[in-house]
This record gives structure tokens, C-alpha cells and sequence, in this order.
């Protein structure tokens, strides 16, 4: 898929995708905090930033690197959007 | 003593993270290893694990381009000819431990304090192979080293009070602070971990309860931040096994044999966190 055709619909599905593998039969809401569910450590947050840089094709930089911007679906799709879109 | 300049030898995991935590601290830090790729991962996973650094640690002062350049990734032993302080890290293996201890002693000037970044191996003995035994220390460091605050001393038979110091100054530099303890196999961390790690494995072959059914009960009932079959895919399967090898080795009591499930998994090529498969599943 190119960036051409990507919607913020696109970059949610993506991400809740790949949240999903971790998961395990949890329904995960677009504004629901991820690291308060307490299945994943803050570690996780990294996985989540090399996620977005390899399945988006973007560069998250130093002042990016807020846990803030990987807490909900809807903050990642805000800071991918804010590059790609 | 001034400390500045620091060697690390060893750039695994632990390498890694105590090079990290260095370089934080605003030492100059040398980092060795064998071959370029392994330091050229090494550089990689600094740059990605400061990065966390800065993600969990909301409004922290981190120049994470100006904290790589402090830390010269080299395979050359040569650097450590003016070092204060070495920090190795290399493989838990005796014969291994002892080729980089001779080099280190004979490379290293005289006041440099050698730490040995170890939870199996006795200070003593390493002590023993050196010019300056009162100047080998034990240092355990806990993994993720960046964000663990406290770090397992180990005084050897002969280990200074002056050492014990430099040490803990080094540690204070870091962020960090140190619990002396005496120099015992498995010390005080590993010898109630691995048992503990050792028993939940034994709880799963037993079909007494799932891997995720032990770790809930530490974490929930016991409040831990993760369970001990977790904790054991962190550290590494294998490691887990040559760890509670080395105490039945050391003590000779039954009470550490390994179990039979604990073999297998490492056998079949499960060892946790670092190739995907332990307990758990990693992507």
C-alpha cells in the first residue's frame, strides 16, 4: 500500500492489527490506554515505535519519543497522520 | 578517584546496557568486543534503547546523539591503557572470564578497579588470577541495566574497602546505588531466583498451572512487577539452565537440580525473549 492511498481509518487498522498479536481475545477501543491494561510492559512501547517507522515508512524523532504518543490507537494514528498524510 | 574513563568489555545484553547507563552518566566509555558486528549491533541497540530511554522518561535532558559519541565501540584492548574502571561482561564461562581477566591485568595500569559483571562466577577466583585481587570487584547488574536502580556488590576475599568505594562511586555516576553482599555461588539474587524460576517451571510440567497462571499469581497476589516464568524468558532460558547448573555444581545439593522441562525447552531451541519462544510468544 503507498502513503497515496492511506487514510487514518487505514493506519488504525494497521496498528490495532499488530496490537492484536499481543493481545490475546481482547476487543482494544481506539481511545483505550494500552499500557493501563496492564498485559505489556512499557517495553512494548519500543515495539510500537519500530512498528510505525517500519510498517509506515516513517522516522518517529527525538522529540516524538513521548509514551503519550503510543498510549491509544487514535495517538498513533494522530502522529502518523501528522507525517504521512 | 576521578573516574572517567571506562571499559566495558563484552557487548551483549548486559554489555549493552551497562555501556548505556555509562555513557548517561557522562563517562567515556569503551565498549569491546570480538568483531565489528556484534558492536555494530551494539551501536544499534544503544541508539534504539535510549530512545525507550527518552520515551519513559517524560522531559528527561537526553542528547541521545551527544551520549553515542561517548561511547568508542572498538575491538582494540589497546584503548584501555588509560582506563579507570572496567566493567566485563563477557560470557559466564570460567575459561572465557579468565583469557579476558589475564589481558585486562596485563593491559590495564595499576590503579584500575576490574569489576566482574557475573551471577555465577566467584570474585575470588577471578581475583586470584590477577596482580590486584584487592582491586577485582563483583558487580551484578540487573537487566534492563538503564532502568534498574540497584546493582547486586560482590566483595571478594580480598577486595579492598577502597575498591568496595570506587565502586559504588562508579554506581552513583550511573544513577545508580550497590548492595555489598559476600562472595557465596549465586550470591543473594540468583540463589533464591533460579529456585524460584526452577520451582514455577516445575509447576507447568506438573500441569499444576499454566506458565500465565503462575505469573498472574505473583503479580496479582504478590503485587511483582512480572512473574518469575516472564522474568525467566527475559533473562533467557539458557541462562536460566547454567545457572542453577552452576549452584547444584557449587553446593552439590538436590534442592537445585534442574528441571526436566527447563532442559527440554533449551534443547528444543525455546530460550525465551531473545529468538521469540520461551514460555511466551515475541514478535
Amino acid at each position: 500500500m503507498t502513503t497515496d492511498s492511506l487514510t487514518v481509518e487505514d493506519i488504525k487498522a494497521r496498528t490495532r492489527a499488530f496490537i492484536g498479536k499481543f493481545f490475546k481475545n481482547i476487543e482494544l477501543q481506539d481511545d483505550e490506554d494500552i499500557f493501563a491494561l496492564g498485559f505489556v510492559n512499557s517495553l512494548f512501547a519500543m515495539q510500537l515505535v519500530m512498528f510505525i517507522e517500519k510498517e509506515f515508512g516513517i522516522a518517529v524523532e527525538d522529540q516524538d519519543l513521548n509514551i503519550d504518543n503510543f498510549r491509544t490507537i487514535n495517538a498513533m494514528a494522530d502522529l502518523v497522520k501528522g507525517k504521512v498524510l | 578517584m576521578a573516574i572517567k574513563k571506562v571499559g566495558v568489555i563484552g557487548a551483549g545484553v548486559m554489555g549493552i546496557g551497562v555501556g548505556q547507563s555509562l555513557a548517561q552518566g557522562g563517562y567515556e566509555v569503551v565498549l569491546i568486543d570480538i568483531n565489528d558486528q556484534i558492536l555494530e549491533h551494539a551501536e544499534r541497540e544503544i541508539r534504539s534503547n535510549l530512545r525507550l530511554f527518552k520515551m519513559l522518561n517524560k522531559g528527561v535532558e537526553l542528547d541521545i546523539a551527544a551520549t553515542l559519541g561517548r561511547i568508542t565501540f572498538t575491538t582494540d584492548y589497546e584503548h584501555l591503557s588509560d582506563a579507570d574502571f572496567v566493567v566485563e561482561n563477557v560470557v559466564e564461562n570460567w575459561e572465557i572470564k579468565k583469557a579476558v581477566h589475564l589481558k585486562l591485568d596485563a593491559i590495564c595500569p595499576a590503579h584500575t578497579v576490574v569489576a566482574v559483571n557475573t551471577s555465577a562466577i566467584s570474585i575470588t577466583r577471578v581475583g586470584s588470577l590477577t596482580k590486584r585481587p584487592s582491586q577485582i570487584v563483583g558487580m551484578h547488574f540487573m537487566n534492563p541495566v538503564p532502568m534498574k536502580p540497584t546493582v547486586e556488590v560482590i566483595r571478594g576475599y580480598h577486595t579492598s574497602d577502597a575498591t568496595i568505594a570506587t565502586a559504588k562511586e562508579l554506581l552513583a555516576g550511573m544513577g545508580k546505588k550497590g548492595v555489598v553482599v559476600q562472595d557465596m555461588p549465586g550470591f543473594v539474587s540468583n540463589r533464591v531466583l533460579m529456585l524460584t524460576v526452577n520451582e514455577a517451571v516445575f509447576l507447568v510440567q506438573d500441569q499444576v498451572a499454566s506458565a500465565e497462571e503462575v505469573d498472574t499469581i505473583f503479580k496479582e497476589c504478590f503485587g511483582h512487577k512480572m512473574g518469575p516464568l516472564e522474568t525467566a524468558d527475559l533473562i533467557g532460558l539458557d541462562t536460566i539452565l547454567y545457572s542453577i547448573e552452576v549452584l547444584y555444581e557449587s553446593y552439590n545439593d538436590s534442592k537445585y537440580r534442574p528441571c526436566p522441562l527447563l532442559k527440554k525447552m533449551v534443547d528444543a531451541g525455546l530460550h525465551g525473549r531473545k529468538n521469540g519462544k520461551g514460555f511466551y510468544t515475541y514478535e
